[in-house]
């Protein structure tokens, strides 16, 4: 076997293997990643899509709706905080589920400070993510092009 | 329309207002070998049914292009959603005569026992806590199967019957006009209260739906979107 190639599958394996460890996902990212095979070989990539799109989105009205002068709606803000969780919480996105768990409780404390602080690690959190997945994508590109098959980690 | 196809493929009407879980729950019951619709609301979704609009305009056409060729199997729908809920959705299916035997799935990613007694007491035959596994629809194979041998079973019966229909018919082009008439009276005398609430809550989606992320992104609390919040935040 092409020892580039068994090197760049080591690295990526330990990679995902750091980001499961790390608590960036859970075992619900691997789930998706079941879902996924050679009639639906973007699966992962299109539902990371949809996923990082609602966070722009989500976030932006949160941000919005955390910017009045006045009253500041926290039924609002948290529809929009409910609406991230589901969707981290279908991704497997760890992390920014717990803060979204968070921040839930400090909309219904209408805990103003509370709230956008929890807003700042929620933008913060997915954008990490987004890189870290991005890099993850990468190695894969990168494994095969050297001509080899992107490894099934086994996280258990 | 009489001819039974024997390898059809279990229809779902899958609902959810959020394009991502949409596209889980398509994979999810693609890879378990159904044939998947989705919409993204509780009135559209009544809509593919054949219980939106194209029933009151009269037209005789309408009713062959809804249920007869484009059969639902089982709805599974997202609990919370805009305007119309997955429990609304519910029981507006479980309430219509056409389409209460169809199997209703509700998901919701928020566990409340109260919410859960409640579907399942107005006739959901499953609560799915989100994010949604294939374990959980291995919990619809058996629905599956009592569907298609029903319906196998329905054909077998139907056939003869459209044969004494045409024979009795005065108008032989017509096809089967007395059972198409009485279809839609039916269905029409049947649905007619909640048609005009339809009517009505069909404009406010529109509008709800044109607005709604204007009014989100513009942070303004509309009264039109209390309810959803509503639904949010408080426990049942």
């Amino acid at each position: 076997m092409d020892a580039h190639v068994a090197q760049l599958q080591m690295q990526y394996r330990n990679y995902i293997l750091s980001l499961y460890q790390q608590g960036f996902l859970d075992d619900q990212f691997t789930e998706l990643k079941s879902l996924q095979d050679d009639g639906s070989p973007d699966f992962v990539a299109e539902v990371l899509s949809l996923f990082f799109d609602d966070c722009v989105k989500l976030v932006g009205n949160m941000a919005r709706a955390l910017d009045q002068t006045g009253t500041v709606d926290f039924c609002q803000v948290g529809a929009n905080v409910h609406q991230l969780k589901g969707s981290s919480s279908s991704v497997g996105a760890k992390r920014v589920k717990g803060l979204c768990i968070n921040f839930k409780e400090l909309c219904e404390a209408k805990n103003y400070e509370g709230c956008v602080r929890c807003l700042q690690q929620v933008d913060v959190e997915y954008k990490t993510l987004k890189a870290k997945l991005q890099d993850m994508f990468n190695l894969e590109k990168q494994i095969v092009q050297a001509g080899g098959i992107v490894p099934q980690v086994d996280i258990n | 329309m009489g001819m039974a196809a024997a390898e059809s493929q279990f229809h779902v009407l899958a609902v959810d207002d959020s394009s991502l879980d949409r596209k889980l729950i398509e994979r999810l019951l693609q890879k378990s070998s159904c044939q998947v619709t989705t919409v993204d609301s509780g009135y559209k979704a009544l809509e593919f049914l054949g219980l939106g609009q194209g029933i009151e305009s009269n037209d005789p056409n309408a009713l062959s292009t809804s249920p007869q060729e484009v059969e639902v199997n089982l709805i599974i729908t997202d609990y919370c959603m805009p305007g119309m809920t997955g429990y609304d959705l519910l029981k507006i299916v479980k309430e219509s005569s056409a389409f209460k035997n169809i199997p209703v799935v509700i998901m919701s990613s928020e566990n409340v026992p109260a919410r859960i007694s409640r579907c399942l007491e107005e006739g959901a035959e499953e609560f799915f806590l989100k994010p949604v596994r294939p374990a959980d629809l291995n919990k619809l194979k058996p629905h599956m199967m009592k569907t298609k041998l029903k319906h196998q079973k329905l054909e077998e019966i139907e056939e003869p019957l459209n044969v004494v229909a045409a024979a009795a018919s005065v108008e032989p082009e017509i096809k089967d006009p007395t059972e198409v008439g009485i279809k839609i009276l039916t269905l029409q005398s049947e649905l007619e209260p909640k048609q005009v609430h339809l009517q009505v809550v069909q404009q406010e989606e529109q509008t709800l739906s044109n607005n709604k992320r204007k009014s989100m992104e513009e942070g303004l609390s509309t009264d039109r979107s209390r309810p959803r919040f509503e639904c949010i935040t408080t426990a049942v």
